[in-house]
């Protein structure tokens, strides 16, 4: 049986996902907005890795670098979220349009 | 075989699952309906990790992304939020710009992968057993050991940073008058 699936599907799939992650990075004025968006790059970055890994010829090394790619999602995650929370704390807002305080 | 591939119609499932979870994202304007996409975008990613036998990273997506940066997302979003401006809290800017830049980038996306020359395996090759544990532990603890300890060293330092940034500030700083 021929194989229908291919790389390219799960790379279409990865670029899609890129490009929503690039929008929403781009257009949200909510910081928590802008770390969604953050997530769903780097979840498409791991599904061109594991492609790759499956289709491609680097046998398990793309799971371990996507694995790796988790972890520092979690790590930005966390100390995005946390850096969010303390300017929440200070200027009672997360729009980052309004975070100026650093403009000369 | 007779009808649709089986693999097929899981694969297109679970990219929808994937991209209209990304559509609800983007295009929410409830920053609640926001997370809620995304953990449906995680959980089609985690399919398609299936789907390209990866069953390890598949369960570790579910583990930390749906298990914890989602969580942790959630959290920040209520912490942040009054309840009753949560409405508005999603508004974006910029929208054509932004959309103008994302389409440029698809397209250029779509025409690199149909030029590039992906190195595939020859047909024929054996490829390692679908179970992906094994060999990804012997991997980390063998090519990987030193990104796999700078991980660890970077984990630790998230933990104190994270606690050390979003700790509430001491009221009044102690004046040490104990001399």
């Amino acid at each position: 049986m021929p194989e229908a699936l291919g790389l390219h599907h799960f790379l279409l799939v990865g670029a899609a996902l890129f490009c929503m992650g690039l929008y929403c990075v781009l257009t949200r004025r909510n910081a928590i907005g802008i770390l969604m968006g953050v997530e769903l790059v780097l979840n498409a970055a791991n599904v061109n890795y594991i492609a790759f890994s499956r289709y491609g010829v680097g046998g398990v090394d793309g799971q371990v670098f996507s694995i790796f790619v988790i972890m520092l999602a979690a790590a930005e995650a966390a100390i995005g979220l946390a850096i969010v929370l303390g300017i929440y704390r200070r200027s009672g807002s997360i729009d980052v349009s309004q975070m100026t305080s650093l403009r000369g | 075989m007779q009808g649709p591939d089986l693999s097929v119609v899981a694969f297109l499932l679970l990219s929808a699952l994937t991209l209209g979870g990304g559509g609800g994202v983007i295009f929410s304007g409830n920053i609640v309906y926001s997370a809620l996409s995304l953990m449906v975008s995680f959980l089609g990613v985690a399919g398609l990790y299936v789907m390209l036998e990866a069953d390890f990273v598949a369960g570790v997506q579910v583990l930390v992304y749906v298990g914890g940066v989602l969580v942790l997302t959630l959290f920040a979003v209520m912490l942040t939020h009054r309840i009753e401006d949560i409405k508005v809290s999603n508004r974006g800017v910029g929208k054509l710009p932004g959309l103008a830049a994302a389409l440029a980038m698809f397209a250029g996306l779509i025409a690199a992968l149909e030029v590039a020359p992906w190195k595939l395996p020859a047909e024929g090759v054996v490829r390692e057993a679908f179970p992906s544990t094994q060999s990804i532990g012997n991997a980390l603890l063998g090519r990987y050991v030193l990104p796999f300890e700078v991980a660890s060293i970077v984990l630790l330092s998230v933990l104190v940073g994270a606690v050390v940034l979003s700790r509430k500030e001491v009221a009044e700083p102690r004046v040490s008058d104990d001399a």
